[in-house]
């Protein structure tokens, strides 16, 4: 069936705020529904609340609302867009319950507005469990084996009846899962049943089989309005069940099937597809598989795109979101070409000729208390992905993606052998799992002795046995000694020069460094190839520019004649570095293919936008790792590579980069350097006369004592080059200096740190803005409405500022400009301010796009990104319209992740802890958005 | 990790690559073919479709899951050689027998492991398929070519009679229905298709005669996979040509299917490159949906000899325009090319085999 003609206005809701389990993958999915609905020359209607967002940018769509997406606000929209259809299936979850519930009050069929993608009336079967639960056995589909009790008799009995412990209980209606949980012992029983059965309302409780440690597999379909249906992606999770796949470790294809295990999920997954209803578009399917038997349980089914088709479309190629959408307006998959060989049909089952690894990247250190154990409930704040042609590769390229100052899995000199430390870490599934797997190897642990503790299948357990192999035969050699071939081996199973240096330093010779691998290696022949992701395993010539590097022979990778550029993207989303930089990632590549250059994308974060390999002309799923990054760029020779955009996780290879040669576009890695440095920069402040709050600078616990003795309590301290203030503390006594000192030193062993004055009570102003060399172009002054101490990213802040005067925004102005001319800057600079006693000090200087970038971009309606990236490119301010839009205020309105770690107090300071934030347009300073944390401003300071 | 021996795969037009041997130490040859399938290797090693072939997979981890006899298709391996990337020398999969080295090397077929596998499918999609060889004996890659290149070429060659069985053999004899299989190269799933479906099937060895056959009262004729060129099996057409005298169903799978071609005169010819994979989608014109299917073949019905008034064409490839099932209209059969059993592969064309059934059942009642 062609597009259908009926419906010309189509209305898509976005996914709110980026949470823990809904992040950037609905910005992804979002953008890519929105321009595969204007191809067909469909009018896109969009609501969003999070300015984060490319898919709320108006280049987007052709009416976007940056509203609240509450059910009043989408009937609203309708009404005045004269909205045709609405899909509701791109913006996670939060999208399908709005949907589910205007369509529960009869809005849609009154309102004449089709429900596209999804089936409305079979979401109630996909969440409650037990339609759920009937719906599969009508099917023939394995669910646990269970049991309903009304008393502690009953209980027992079900419990035997299922073989004993462990097992899940489930009160009946109580809500958010209140009560349930795993017994896993006889002392826990009694107490566990009982309070299961007085938290029920109706005093019953579901007993069910455990299946942790089952093998847990993800299947992403999409199904067609002919009722074609195709898999586009299996995913297996190293981690089994009982982690959350969203803090699971995931591969794909599945390692461990054979065929004919396989195509029983498959059949499944198609039987239960097919089974909720008519609709055409995208659906996820979870199985766990009893290991031994074929014993299959299905988990759940997900009527819409998700976190894990977002990595199914960057691990295949395949544009989930993309058919999803189309088939969603009646074609056919048939109708439809794959995008990625241009000459086949998108309706077919892509196949993989390498690896790919998920690692999911956790915040832990900045919720003290928390419980670090992974469980059925999603911890995790972002993710990586690898690409490699063996598992080995692709697990350590993820590692080196991670960014947490790891050089791979292990191998690079931070690991803590001590077999204590590494049982204790392994009796728990933690998020470093497959770290202390290697470590325990490295102990000697046999394989049998790990799979008891983990449950991780054994191939994969072997893997990384074969891995610490590698690692045993390399750590007795030297540079000298080790050949070409073992050297080979090394690289091909991810190996990084910074790993295989610290393993050739283990033998008691002089040291190695990365750079003497490097030159080795290369003298050697052994540099990258870079291979194509092509949907088809080689099969058919592909066209789309998407690489991945690995040590196999051939490369893919044609280098044009084409001057070109290089973006290094964000890598994986944690708080403090989110969806803000992807943005403004986008917008660079955007605008520099705009100036005329061929733009090279380099991230690793499947979550992403930049990551579509529509964005830039070519695309490297890599880690935004030093020796990758550079591998690419002595391979494309780039003429520059801009910075500004990828948040601190660029900004830490700017030293590198100068160092290698690498031309910086815009301000000079000196001055970069030189903001960062606080005794330099320091010195650039008190040269022009821009007051400072007291500081300094200290390298141990000694010294940091006479620093703060010096500037005075109360005193906030953190060490240099980071992000969303990490480590960041507010000590009010010389104990707590002490305590935090220790703490840092742990995690940032090489960084100093710096002690500041803490002004309390102060007001702080974020200033973003724009310079030329000439001139300075205010993208905007936003007032926070928290005293400062509270991180700015977890502040509720107004554009523009609603308190100050004239006289004290002048000044802001003045220093921020003369900052801009001693730093030399071109394109962006952020500084913040603290306002004391009418008093302006300087707490910060930024020479980078901000994570506010996108917001006072979407506030003004000016393309803020874009415009600071062709300014570093060579334009001058005068050429873009810098007019304003805003009327009256926008605020920022943080969201945080409490309410998943209630272990956790909520407590806000000087480290960053929010995971995204909603843009709320407001005309007086009643409207409860202002007047509620106006209110309650002072309420979570904290240390 | 195994002690490594040097292993070498030299192609016909001289290309070379070295990496290391797996299965049997040895020396090998034969066409070198790849197939996409990311599950199934046992199942496509046993298939004898593949006899006498040189098989690369493309996805790089292979042995995984070491092997089990529940996933043979045949008694024997019939690929000739297995080219692979990083091959699983241990397994894990509790209902496996044992390794797949351990089972390659039973069955003495030579391979070659830690091969860019990509750039030499590459390499046969740019320039056709074409023999090669295996060896971890032979230490000189001129030779190797030079034995590459006077390997036995598959064109023109009649390779079924070296697979097929020696003997007819009844299998689920109590069946309501009995059809008369003729086994050019069957694959295991196909008998157990059939039989699954109530079906007595006798497999007869690729040339039994057809009054042989047909003395066993067969309700339908089946057509076997098998390898090689269907060309020169005029055995083979005789003995289509006679069963469509019956007036009884026949139905053709791959090889099969292109001998029924054949037999209404239609032209089968050698592909470029040939279709080995799971992931084909075929679309089915009668319903107009498309079905993912299992492909393995290296000749294909040329669609412009297809004569209308002799047969429509059922099944289309959405990917390249190929012949992938015929409807004949002179006789009563129907045939596709692609593999309806899968094993490995998505079961979405097992209705072929309750269709097979339904026009037994019709022609009987």
């Amino acid at each position: 069936m062609p597009k259908r003609t009926d419906i010309r206005t189509v209305l898509i809701i976005g996914s709110g705020p980026i949470i823990i389990g809904q992040a950037c993958e609905f910005d992804y999915s979002g953008t890519q529904a929105c321009r595969s609905l204007r191809e067909e020359g469909y009018r896109v209607v969009l609501i969003n609340s999070n300015p984060a967002t490319i898919m709320t940018d108006p280049m987007m769509a052709d009416a976007v609302y940056l509203k609240p997406l509450t059910p009043q606000n989408i009937k609203d929209i309708c009404e005045k867009e004269k909205v045709d259809a609405v899909l509701p299936t791109m913006g996670g979850q939060t999208a399908l319950n709005l949907a589910r519930d205007l369509h529960q009050v009869g809005y849609w069929e009154k309102a004449g507005i089709h429900i596209i993608g999804v089936d409305i009336d079979a979401i109630d079967i996909t969440e409650d469990r037990l339609q759920f639960r009937n719906l599969m056995e009508s099917l023939g589909i394995g669910q646990c084996r269970s049991g309903v009790a009304t008393s502690m008799l009953e209980a027992k009995d079900i419990v035997n009846k299922l073989g004993g412990l462990p097992v899940v209980i489930r009160p009946s209606f109580t809500l958010g899962g209140m009560g349930g949980g795993i017994i896993w012992t006889e002392d826990e029983f009694e107490r566990k049943i009982m309070r299961g059965l007085e938290l029920s309302p109706v005093h019953q409780i579901l007993i069910e089989e455990s299946i942790v440690g089952w093998k847990e597999y993800e299947l992403e379909l999409l199904r067609d309005a002919n009722d074609n249906v195709v898999i586009i992606c299996t995913i297996e999770n190293v981690d089994p069940m009982g982690v959350h796949t969203g803090d699971s470790v995931t591969v794909a294809p599945a390692q461990t099937l054979s065929d004919k295990q396989f195509q029983l999920l498959r059949d499944a997954a198609i039987r239960m597809m097919r089974s909720i209803g008519t609709f055409a578009g995208g659906c996820n399917v979870q199985f766990a598989m009893e290991p031994g038997t074929d014993r299959l349980i299905a988990i759940e089914i997900n009527p819409r795109v998700s976190r894990s088709s977002a990595l199914a479309s960057k691990a295949t190629g395949y544009p989930i979101a993309k058919v999803a959408t189309k088939l969603a307006v009646g074609f056919t998959l048939d109708e439809l070409k794959n995008q990625i060989t241009g000459t086949t049909s998108a309706c077919f089952e892509p196949s993989i000729d390498y690896v790919v690894c998920k690692v999911p990247r956790f915040n832990f250190e900045k919720f003290p208390g928390v419980d670090e154990t992974l469980t059925t409930q999603m911890k995790a704040v972002g993710e990586v992905m690898a690409i490699g042609r063996t598992f080995a590769e692709a697990l350590n390229k993820a590692w080196q993606g991670l960014e947490i100052g790891r050089a791979g899995l292990g191998a690079d000199g931070y690991e803590d052998l001590d077999p204590k430390h590494v049982f204790d870490r392994l009796a728990k599934p933690r998020w470093d799992r497959l770290l202390q797997v290697r470590n325990a190897y490295k102990l000697g642990a046999t394989q049998q002795e790990l799979h008891e503790l983990t449950k991780v299948d054994p191939w994969f357990l072997r893997q990384i046995r074969y891995m610490v192999t590698l690692e045993n035969r390399t750590e007795g050699q030297s540079l000298d000694t080790i050949g070409a071939e073992d050297l080979l081996e090394l690289k091909q199973a991810g190996y990084s020069d910074v790993q295989i240096a610290w393993m050739l330093s283990q033998g008691g010779g002089a040291r190695v460094t990365e750079d003497m691998v490097r030159r080795k290696r290369l003298a050697l022949g052994l540099k990258p190839s870079f291979k194509l992701v092509d949907t088809c395993a080689a099969e058919f010539p592909a066209v789309t520019p998407y690489y991945y590097s690995c040590y196999d022979g051939e490369n893919e990778s044609v280098v044009t004649p084409r001057k070109k550029i290089m973006i290094l993207g964000s890598g994986p989303n944690r708080i403090g570095q989110g969806i803000e930089f992807d943005y403004s990632c986008v917008h660079a590549v955007l605008a520099a293919k705009e100036m005329g250059y061929e733009t090279l994308m380099v991230n690793c974060n499947p979550e992403t936008v930049s990551t579509d390999f529509d964005i830039a002309d070519k695309l490297y799923f890599e880690p935004v790792f030093w020796e990758r990054v550079l591998d690419i760029i002595e391979h494309e020779k780039p003429e520059g590579i801009i910075l500004q955009v990828g948040g601190q996780t660029a900004l830490k290879l700017a030293k590198p980069l100068k160092k290698a040669g690498v031309k910086i576009f815009g301000t000079d890695y000196e001055m970069i350097d030189l903001a960062e440095d606080r005794g330099k920069f320091s010195d650039v402040l008190v040269k022009a006369g821009i007051p400072f709050p007291a500081y300094g600078t200290a390298f141990n616990v000694e010294e940091a004592l006479v620093e703060a003795e010096r500037v005075g309590y109360p005193v906030l301290i953190r060490p240099s080059y980071v992000l969303g203030g990490q480590g960041m503390r507010i000590a009010v006594k010389p104990e707590d200096l002490e305590e935090y000192v220790i703490r840092l030193l742990k995690t940032h062993p090489e960084n100093a740190f710096l002690i500041d004055k803490y002004l309390d009570h102060a007001i702080e102003v974020d200033f973003d803005s724009i310079f030329d060399g000439e001139t300075l172009h205010i993208s905007g002054i936003m007032q926070q409405i928290e005293p400062a101490g509270v991180h700015s990213g977890d502040s509720t802040a107004v554009l523009p500022p609603y308190s100050l005067s004239k006289e004290i925004i002048d000044t802001m102005i003045d220093y921020q400009t003369r900052i801009a001319k001693a730093l030399e800057v071109v394109g962006f600079v952020n500084v913040q301010y603290a306002i004391k006693d009418g008093q302006v000090y300087v707490l910060e200087c930024n020479p980078r796009a901000t994570r506010t970038i996108p917001f006072i971009a979407k506030a003004t309606g000016r393309p803020e990104a874009g415009i600071g990236v062709k300014v570093i490119l060579g334009a001058k301010l005068g050429q873009f319209d810098l007019s304003s839009k805003l009327q009256n205020y926008a605020i920022k309105e943080p969201v945080f992740p409490f309410d998943k770690f209630p272990e956790v107090k909520k407590e806000l300071g000087p480290e960053m802890r929010s995971t995204g934030e909603t843009i709320y347009f407001f005309e007086d300073f009643l409207d409860e958005h202002f007047r509620k944390p106006f209110e309650m401003k002072n309420l979570y300071l904290s240390r | 990790m195994l002690p490594k021996k040097r292993a070498w795969l030299a192609l016909s037009d001289g290309t070379v690559v070295s990496g290391w041997a797996i299965g049997r130490p040895g020396t090998t040859g034969g066409e070198l073919c790849f197939n996409t399938s990311m599950t199934g290797y046992q199942e496509i090693f046993t298939d004898p479709s593949y006899h006498g072939q040189l098989m690369m997979m493309t996805y790089p981890h292979i042995g995984n899951y070491g092997v089990s006899s529940r996933d043979d298709e045949h008694r024997k391996v019939m690929v000739s050689g297995v080219v692979v990337r990083a091959f699983s020398w241990e397994y894990s999969n509790p209902q496996a027998d044992g390794s797949l080295q351990a089972y390659l090397q039973k069955h003495g077929v030579t391979g070659i492991t830690g091969v860019d596998t990509r750039a030499l499918v590459r390499h046969i999609r740019e320039h056709g398929a074409m023999n090669a060889v295996i060896s971890s004996e032979i230490d000189d890659p001129d030779t190797l070519v030079r034995m590459a290149r006077e390997w036995a070429d598959m064109n023109g060659l009649e390779l079924a009679s070296r697979v097929t069985c020696e003997e007819a053999t009844t299998f689920a004899a109590e069946g309501p229905y009995r059809v008369a299989a003729l086994d050019y190269g069957i694959k295991r799933s196909i008998l157990r298709n059939l039989t699954a479906r109530g079906i007595s099937v006798r497999l007869f060895p690729a040339r039994a005669t057809f009054d042989e056959i047909r003395a066993w009262n067969p309700d339908g004729y089946f057509f076997s996979n098998g390898p090689g060129d269907p060309n020169p099996m005029d055995y083979a057409l005789e003995t289509v040509n006679a069963a469509k005298t019956t007036g009884k169903p026949l139905f053709g799978i791959c090889l099969g299917h292109q001998l029924m071609a054949l037999s209404e005169g239609f032209a089968v010819r050698k592909m470029f490159v040939g279709h080995r994979g799971a992931n084909h989608p075929v679309k089915n014109l009668g319903t107009g949906l498309v079905e993912i299917t299992t492909q393995n073949h290296g000749f294909a019905v040329d669609p412009d000899s297809v004569d209308a008034a002799k047969a429509r064409v059922s099944h289309l490839n959405l990917n390249d325009g190929t012949v992938e099932g015929l409807e004949f209209t002179s006789f009563n059969g129907f045939s596709v090319q692609y593999h309806p059993e899968a094993s490995p592969g998505p079961h979405d064309s097992h209705y072929l085999f309750d269709e097979f059934l339904r026009r037994i059942q019709l022609a009987k009642s």
